[in-house]
């Protein structure tokens, strides 16, 4: 008898993944904190990929009845190489070789942290999760792969419901001519003689023949296909990436001292999500990083997010060199431009009627879409009041919101984002 | 011996089907030459994510969901792929046909040791160890596991995944205090089950009332007699006793009870025979292959291979390794049946002295007189030798919290081998191995408060899980739940009370 083997390398592939995502389910608070460590760790261009996060690992043990230390206990260990019946030993220390059968663990405090790594979609879904989003927006956001079909010439081979009628025609028109040409010509001949020798010496035994070769190549001329498989054309589409065209983002930020690292790590969000919204519509993004004080530099994301300044506020600093950097490198011709601007909503008062001017004046008329978020749950101040007015003069690129949590962030783009849903 | 070259079974490292066809074929030739009886079986070759997926279900086929399960399965993925472990070579499926699982990635020379420790070592002791003859229907619990996945999934679809979740989470929780140690289970199977399950649900849901019904009233005078107990004894099966009293489950939530508990059944004896029954595969895949060895049908090379990866499964190391986790279960267990072996053949005075039974007798008879009738504890109890104790270089530590150091109470030496012995065997005996709680009382007249009943032993307390297991345990019982300690001297102290956060219909 032989044995039975049974192949079930093919058999329910991810069978696991149930149990995975009631995991994840069931984790979701840890690992949704674990998630936000995990982007104040990130660059904000760095979202597509996952994530090894860990999340403690007494929150996910599962409980059972056992004995925990004490009391008396004995155990049998292997191995003797220096003891003698009667022996009296030090405990070891730190629950190492020798002693409590490794029951230091679940009891003990050095549980370490269960480490497992999301992949990105679900590193996405919590992170949009945190924010919000409308269904229909992640979606848009998660996919990877947008093409765009479109025609590239024509192909021999393809579906009838692509066959091009105009080019078939023209190709079986073309290989009619080509195919019946030698016949045309020889018939020509054949006619011409065949009318000297009726002219000449009617009789003669020559014309049979020729009037015989001359039906014969009629009657091959008509033979020949109106309409052959080999003249078939069809309409040929390929699939090229959709988004072609570049953009820069802007991000301005406030980095006076009232604005905490929790702010900061609200605003990071804020231009995450618009930099993930610009990634699935241009191929390219160059990113501006603006802080300012009562001046503005241009840094690197790091000093962006990571260095604290003190002093007052003067927010048309940044405005001023976000002009001045479109003006030099990015002229609106060939670029889209999109700005991003986050602060507490102070601001020496006599500039925010500055701001407002020079948003409205150069910036506005330049830009795609610049969005402001106010983190503060303070009354507002005068730099919402003058933004306020803009957002008259301009509601189809200029959205403003004021923040509480990660939920809010979301609305200031629901402008931009409807627009390029629809 | 003549010179007469026998070709190998096989040559190569990758696998072929008719290859591990051959394997099986002659493996199975020389196990029968041995007279290992054993179940019918099937290989089933799975790829590495399977087994990963196999582990993470305790080995079953088919199996219920629950977040647990796929947190085995990240944990056990995060190690695999950071090259911490490999993989084991094999589950084995304590079922009829015994299913033997082959990783794809495993050699040739692997899947032979496979087989032969998986398809014909485990298989055999699955047959013929008594605790799983009297425990386990190897022939129903494919049946049982596809019943109570589908009715899991049922409830799921019904009452909600968390609701279900919820559940589960509690059951697990009690799953070591599901078992029965001493009474047998009904036979198990799959048409009977859900012919019984509807049945069960009506029957079990009218017991339960009638407890609360007949309440008696309450009398002045029978207030006044000495308050019965319910139970009348303990009760050491805390998931046996929700699943038939809990007053306020619905029916659908005591088939899940039940489904759990006859699961946790179904491995108990796993868990009480783990030193004999790997000793007994790797004794048997060692020696079977040697055999075919000996006959001249593997080759070197294969051997090789074979002897590296045997050699590392009975590695122990000693104590104050720092690869040290306790005794290694497949190094006992291989040692002491080879040990038994020796002693038949080829018996020392210090053998005859101590084991005259079985000293100079048959020693394939012996063998499945040991593999039959004991476990873990009482094998060794009967059969580790003081050539083994010195081979592993045993010796006893007591732990006191009241004494400042830690005392060695015997060696390996001729004061010390009933006492090591004797300890070592007390080491794999669960029920003093793991803490003795059983239900003590029900308060019938008054609260409906649930107490258990904790029976210290040598002063060991409870660790620190205690309140959330008892969280569980009040979920599923709906009302107040107590654990008390008693003490050997009779002293009893209340530990924790776990009001119940559910009370729909309990009236306060």
């Amino acid at each position: 008898m032989t044995v039975r083997i049974v192949d079930r390398r093919q058999d329910s592939k991810n069978k696991s993944s149930i149990n995975r995502s009631r995991f994840i389910h069931r984790f979701k608070g840890q690992i949704r904190k674990a998630v936000a460590d995990a982007i104040a760790k990130r660059g904000i261009r760095d979202l597509d990929n996952g994530e090894k996060i860990g999340i403690p690992g007494k929150d996910i043990s599962e409980p059972h009845f056992r004995h925990g230390r004490g009391g008396k206990r004995e155990a049998v260990h292997p191995g003797n190489d220096r003891f003698n019946s009667g022996d009296e030993v030090d405990r070891p220390q730190g629950g190492g070789a020798g002693q409590g059968k490794g029951r230091a663990s679940p009891d003990g405090e050095g549980m370490d942290d269960f480490v497992f790594t999301l992949t990105r979609d679900e590193f996405l879904d919590i992170f949009f999760d945190e924010l919000a989003l409308p269904n229909l927006v992640k979606r848009q956001l998660a996919r990877i792969d947008e093409y765009k079909r479109v025609r590239a010439g024509y192909t021999q081979s393809g579906v009838p419901t692509n066959i091009n009628l105009v080019r078939t025609m023209r190709g079986a028109a073309g290989r009619r001519v080509a195919v019946s040409g030698p016949y045309g010509a020889r018939l020509r001949e054949l006619q011409e003689e065949l009318d000297r020798l009726r002219r000449d010496c009617p009789g003669d035994p020559d014309i049979e023949r020729i009037e015989r070769e001359i039906a014969c190549l009629k009657a091959r001329r008509e033979a020949i296909p109106f309409i052959d498989p080999f003249d078939l054309r069809y309409s040929n589409r390929i699939r090229i990436p959709q988004p072609s065209t570049q953009a820069v983002m802007f991000c301005l930020m406030d980095v006076s001292g009232s604005m905490d690292e929790q702010k900061k790590q609200m605003a990071k969000r804020f231009f995450m999500l618009l930099y993930l919204f610009l990634n699935r519509n241009y191929e390219h993004i160059e990113v501006v990083f603006i802080r300012h004080h009562t001046a503005a530099e241009e840094v690197d994301e790091d000093n962006f997010f990571h260095s604290r300044e003190t002093g007052g506020t003067i927010v048309s600093s940044a405005l001023k060199l976000m002009h001045e950097i479109i003006a030099t490198r990015y002229s609106s011709a060939t670029w889209n431009i999109y700005g991003a601007q986050a602060s507490d909503g102070d601001n020496w008062n006599d500039d925010s009627p500055v701001c407002r001017e020079i948003l409205s004046e150069s910036i506005l008329p330049a830009v795609q879409y610049f969005a402001y978020i106010e983190i503060t749950e303070a009354e507002p101040q005068n730099l919402w009041a003058e933004y306020e007015r803009l957002q008259g003069s301009h509601p189809e690129n200029f959205a403003m919101q004021r923040i509480g949590g990660p939920e809010d962030i979301y609305p200031v783009f629901r402008e931009l984002f409807r627009k390029r849903l629809v | 011996m003549t010179k007469k070259r026998i070709r190998p079974i096989a040559e190569g490292s990758d696998w072929t089907y008719e290859a591990i066809e051959r394997y099986d074929n002659e493996i199975g030739r020389v196990a029968k030459a041995y007279g290992l009886d054993c179940y019918r079986h099937q290989l089933e070759i799975i790829t590495a994510e399977q087994m990963m997926d196999a582990y993470a279900s305790i080995g079953m086929p088919v199996y219920y969901h629950h977040w647990s399960f796929g947190k085995h399965f990240l944990e056990t993925e995060n190690r695999y792929k950071r090259g911490q472990m490999g993989l084991a070579y094999e589950i084995v499926i304590n079922s009829d046909p015994c299913i033997a699982y082959l990783m794809e990635e495993n050699t040739l020379t692997m899947q032979a040791l496979v087989i032969a420790h998986a398809a014909y070592g485990h298989n055999s002791f699955f047959k013929g160890n008594h605790l799983f003859k009297q425990w386990t229907s190897a022939d129903a619990i494919i049946d049982y596991l596809v019943f109570a996945k589908n009715y899991i999934a049922q409830c799921e679809e019904r009452h909600g995944f968390d609701a279900v979740e919820r559940l589960v989470d509690a059951c697990h929780a009690l799953m070591n205090l599901g078992v029965d140690r001493y009474k047998r289970s009904p036979r198990l199977s799959l048409e009977k089950e859900t012919l019984r399950q509807k049945e069960r649900e009506a029957y079990l849901q009218a017991q339960v009332n009638d407890l609360w019904r007949t309440l008696p009233r309450q009398d002045e005078a029978v207030a006044e007699e000495e308050e019965r107990r319910f139970p009348e004894e303990a009760e050491e099966n805390l998931l046996y006793f929700v699943e038939k009293h809990a007053p306020l489950l619905e029916p659908w939530q005591r088939e899940v009870v039940r489904i759990v508990r006859k699961i946790g059944q179904y491995f108990y004896p796993q868990r009480q025979t783990q030193v004999m029954n790997e000793g007994w595969a790797t004794y048997w895949h060692y020696t079977l292959l040697n055999t075919l060895y000996d006959e001249g049908k593997l080759s070197d090379g294969f051997m090789f291979e074979f002897l590296q990866s045997h050699t590392n499964v009975v590695y122990q190391p000693p104590y104050n390794s720092q690869w040290y986790s306790g005794i290694n279960p497949y190094a006992l267990g291989f040692a002491m049946w080879r040990d038994i072996r020796r002693i038949c053949a080829e018996p020392t005075a210090e053998d005859r002295e101590w084991f005259p039974d079985i000293a100079g007798s048959d020693w394939r008879e012996a063998f499945d007189f040991a593999m039959k009738n004991f476990k873990d504890e009482s094998f060794v109890a009967q059969y580790l030798s003081p050539k083994l104790m010195r081979d592993f270089r045993f010796f006893a530590i007591q732990d006191d919290d009241s004494k400042p150091k830690l005392r060695v109470n015997a060696i390996h030496d001729e004061q010390g081998y009933r006492e090591v012995r004797r300890r070592l065997a007390e080491q794999y005996n669960l029920g003093s191995s793991e803490p003795n709680i059983q239900v003590w009382n029900v308060d019938l007249r008054g609260d409906r408060s649930l107490t258990l009943r904790h029976f210290v032993h040598e002063r060991r307390p409870l660790g620190r899980d205690t309140d959330a297991v008892l969280d569980h345990l009040a979920y599923l019982w709906g009302f107040t739940v107590r654990l008390e300690e008693q003490s050997p001297s009779g002293s009893v102290n209340l530990v924790s009370e776990r009001k119940s956060e559910k009370r729909r219909r309990g009236e306060s």
